[in-house]
């Protein structure tokens, strides 16, 4: 098997060479050698799926079979591992999960490969693109990170396990969303290029790449979201998010893809911002190349590095190659981007957007400026300094802010130019509800002059429930139209409504999702934590909520031994639930992990953790958060998905209402976005 | 039109300023409020990289530690400075969750506003620059014909929503 395995990705690197001087050799001569010539190209290109694909299969027998002859095998599994992980080992370690990358790389070509009959000679060009991306994967694969690398010396009778942090159904799922979607930026990216390099006419490649941008980006927030509940779940310090530079790696690509999304319909719609857009998709694949370089180089310290390897150096020459490569073509055709229109107005949608994506490009900044500043300090101060949460949430949740201020006031506003009234008359609503819930809130106990965590939570609050009515009024206001036009419910024609312009109505679903995830996000203001020592019979208060505790036991299990409290917890004195906070020794990997317990309702978390024994006096310690509106992001990130999926459902056909309605709703409900 | 606008802009500004002016005074007075600060402006040291009051390490040879020498100070009434210098010294620069403002880390801090500040100048100059050279290219196009004006006012509005 392993012999096999490591055939299959020498033989995918062959035919990934060949599909990229092929292909590219094919592009140069327009005839009909040239044409047979991109064929064998493009069928090369389709074969490296099956031969990356069969070297990933043999991956994982041999993990099922327990081969741990292999290197890989023995290092991320063993005999008791579950079924579900053993699987997952393939993306567990650093040369597992290239290979993984270059299966989604293949995956991605083959469907692009397959659907070449949409643009013959566009698609030739981005099918170029991938084949490079892929041999440098690849080149990987087979001569600095091999996964079907054999042991030295002497079998081992059993692996060393699986890292018991990777130990949970998400991990199972968390990584190959990621991966789906840092991966999948490589398609827009090789459709821009090529486009580029082949000056290719009008903006048909924008129309060709809208879905796989969005599905992309669809697995990207994904991936975050799973990542950062699978943190909270797992981790057992009672957060999701820690500015951790693996977890920024995965943030920066999805700022910049957030942006393009945005600011792509300016060129679709007025044929502007043409050289912004191209440059933004190249520093989106960048930045998804630059986070594998983060994870895996050892460049930043982080607890969910890879470990480090030489590997860093490949992904320096590969950034650098392909940021020479876009700079080119960029000089050799920048004249084929000139702006189509002018903004006319600074009230605009287009200016909006043209903020919008200033503020997600300077939100990436930091991100990266934070990240990286603890070895540019070091460079030239000569020691490091520590960039964590502080930091970031200092310098981002303004910009944070001003962009939830934008999502709210970006949809009121028309193209080419709004004038005052329009925009007063749009965004009175809105803005009063905004200011009923604060008033409302402090009302209630909010003191945002007390502290400044609670002033931002108020104002995240605020402007999310700003977008919140923007986004439903937007719905209301069109769906009236409809159903006053066919005599349906107000139900059913937002319904009708959503379905006759779905990239529209589904972006404000998704608007919907972060104002939801922001509300989320502000509760953090509030959390409060406690940690005792609790005996049999020992209670702990925090909130509302009284915690007792029943007893501790053990248990032991193939794959790792536990230990855990039998917690009661009332809420105002009367009984609610019964929790188990668990701690597990993993024996292959002798390691210990904690599995929080968790009651999570709409308002708040109680999230216990049992951290272990006091080695002193021999007591149990229990560590109690009290975590408000946590559901509200995971509800959130759904509805994210949902808007998601809306926007790439096709657009219902169009029927006539009738008589005309009144033009200013009609605009509202069936114009463009 | 002109003045309603300016209008408009002035109590954006002063709206602003009031903000501005709510985050100059805010402060945490209580000494469990300046532990519960404190110990969020730094790192446990024992390598897990989690902030000093998340750290969940039990039997943590530093967290522990280093909340008791927290409080300590605290008790003490060492200025915030003084905990921190005090920190900065045993541990390393490295115990500070961020920057400090002093010196090269000062650039830390200034580089994402210095580059919205530039970014938003440019948008700004750019929108202003777009839109006086479409002023100029309708004039330059000469006047147009009256009898459209109606349906140009009606397109106006009915893209304004």
């Amino acid at each position: 098997m392993p012999q096999l395995g490591s055939f299959a990705v020498l033989f995918a690197l062959a035919l990934s060479v060949y599909a990229l001087f092929a292909g590219a050799l094919a592009l140069l001569r327009p005839d009909a050698a040239g044409e047979r010539l991109g064929e064998t190209a493009r069928r090369a290109g389709v074969a490296i799926f099956f031969a990356v694909a069969l070297a990933a299969l043999c991956l994982v027998t041999a993990a099922f079979q327990n081969d741990f002859s292999l290197a890989y095998i023995y290092h991320h599994s063993n005999r008791d591992l579950p079924a579900p992980y053993k699987f997952a080992a393939l993306w567990s370690g650093q040369e597992g999960s290239l290979l993984f990358w270059s299966l989604l790389l293949a995956a991605y070509g083959l469907v692009l490969r397959l659907r070449h009959n949409v643009d013959r000679r566009l698609f030739a060009y981005a099918s170029v693109i991938i084949a490079a991306v892929q041999v440098f994967f690849l080149l990987l694969v087979n001569f600095a990170a091999n996964p079907f690398a054999m042991m030295q010396g002497t079998l081992p009778a059993d692996g060393a396990g699986l890292n018991p942090l990777l130990q949970y159904p998400e991990m199972v799922i968390h990584p190959p969303m990621l991966y789906l979607g840092y991966v999948g930026f490589t398609v827009p990216f090789a459709f821009a290029l090529g486009a580029l390099m082949m000056r290719y006419p009008g903006e048909k490649w924008i129309h060709v790449t809208r879905r796989w941008t969005m599905v992309t980006w669809g697995f990207l927030t994904c991936g975050i979201f799973l990542g950062a509940h699978w943190a909270y779940s797992v981790l057992g310090w009672g957060g999701y998010w820690a500015w951790d530079p693996v977890e920024n790696a995965s943030l920066m690509p999805w700022l910049t893809g957030t942006a393009f999304l945005h600011s792509v319909m300016m060129q679709e719609k007025r044929g502007m911002l043409k050289i912004w857009n191209m440059w933004l998709i190249f520093a989106t694949f960048l930045l998804c190349i630059f986070g594998t370089f983060l994870t895996r180089s050892g460049l930043v310290s982080s607890v969910h590095a890879f470990a480090q390897s030489s590997i860093g150096n490949w992904f320096v020459a590969m950034l650098a190659l392909t940021f020479a490569v876009c700079v080119a073509a960029f000089v050799k055709n920048r004249s084929h981007l000139q702006s189509e229109n002018r903004l006319e107005s600074l009230i605009s949608r287009e200016s909006s957007f043209l903020f919008n994506n200033l503020l997600f490009v300077v939100a990436c900044f930091t991100v990266l400026w934070g990240t990286l500043f603890p070895v540019l300090s070091e460079w030239v101060q000569g020691h490091k300094v520590t960039v964590g949460p502080p930091f970031f949430n200092r310098v981002n949740i303004p910009v944070a802010l001003l962009l939830l201020l934008l999502t709210a006031v970006g949809p009121l506003l028309a193209w080419r130019k709004t004038s005052f009234e329009s925009l007063k008359r749009n965004f009175s609503i809105p803005a009063l509800a905004a200011i009923a819930v604060a008033i409302l809130l402090i009302a209630f106990g909010m003191r945002p002059w007390a502290e400044q965590s609670a002033f931002y939570s108020l104002m995240t609050i605020c402007l999310s429930v700003m977008v919140t009515v923007t986004v439903f009024s937007e719905f209301v206001r069109g769906g009236r139209v409809i159903a006053g036009k066919t005599g349906k419910g107000l139900l059913a024609a937002m319904g009708r409504l959503a379905h006759n312009n779905t990239r529209r109505y589904g972006g404000y679903v998704v608007h919907f999702g972060v104002a939801l995830v922001m509300i989320g996000l502000a509760g953090s203001a509030f959390n409060q934590d406690k940690e005792k020592e609790m005996g049999y019979g020992g209670k702990m208060e925090i909130g509302a909520y009284t915690l007792t505790c029943r007893s501790y036991t053990q248990d032991d299990k193939p794959n790792y031994r536990s230990e855990w409290a039998i917690l009661d917890v009332t809420k105002n004195g009367k009984p609610l639930t019964t929790l188990y906070p668990e701690r597990r020794f993993y024996k292959a990997s002798q390691q210990m992990s904690t599995m929080p317990a968790l009651r999570s309702t709409i308002q708040e978390d109680l999230y216990v953790v049992y951290e272990g024994v006091n080695e002193d006096n021999g007591r149990p310690i229990i560590r109690v958060h009290l975590n408000p509106l946590v559901m509200w992001i995971w509800i959130g990130w759904l509805t994210m998905v949902g808007g998601t999926a809306l926007c790439m459902v096709p657009n219902a056909a169009r029927v006539p209402l009738g008589a005309p309605a009144p033009a200013r709703a009609t605009v509202a409900a069936e114009a463009g976005d | 039109m002109a003045n309603s606008r300016k209008l408009v802009f002035r109590r954006a500004a002063q709206i602003g300023l009031l903000c501005v002016a709510i985050f100059a005074f805010l402060g945490a007075g209580d000494e469990n409020a300046r532990f519960n600060d404190l110990g969020h402006r730094m790192m446990c040291v024992c390598g897990c990289n989690q902030i000093l009051l998340e750290c969940n390490h039990v039997g943590c040879n530093y967290s522990d530690h280093m909340r008791e020498e927290l409080i300590a100070a605290i008790n003490h009434g060492d200025n915030d400075d003084l905990v921190l210098q005090a920190f900065i010294q045993k541990y390393g620069t490295t115990v500070l969750a961020a920057p400090t403002s002093k010196g090269f880390n000062r650039v830390a801090w200034t580089m994402p506003y210095a580059v919205l500040v530039l970014g938003l100048g440019v948008v700004t100059m750019i929108v202003r620059a777009w839109g006086r050279k479409a002023v100029a290219l309708r004039e330059a196009a000469g006047p147009t014909d009256p009898a459209m004006e109606p349906f140009r006012d009606q397109a106006q509005r009915e893209t304004e929503l």
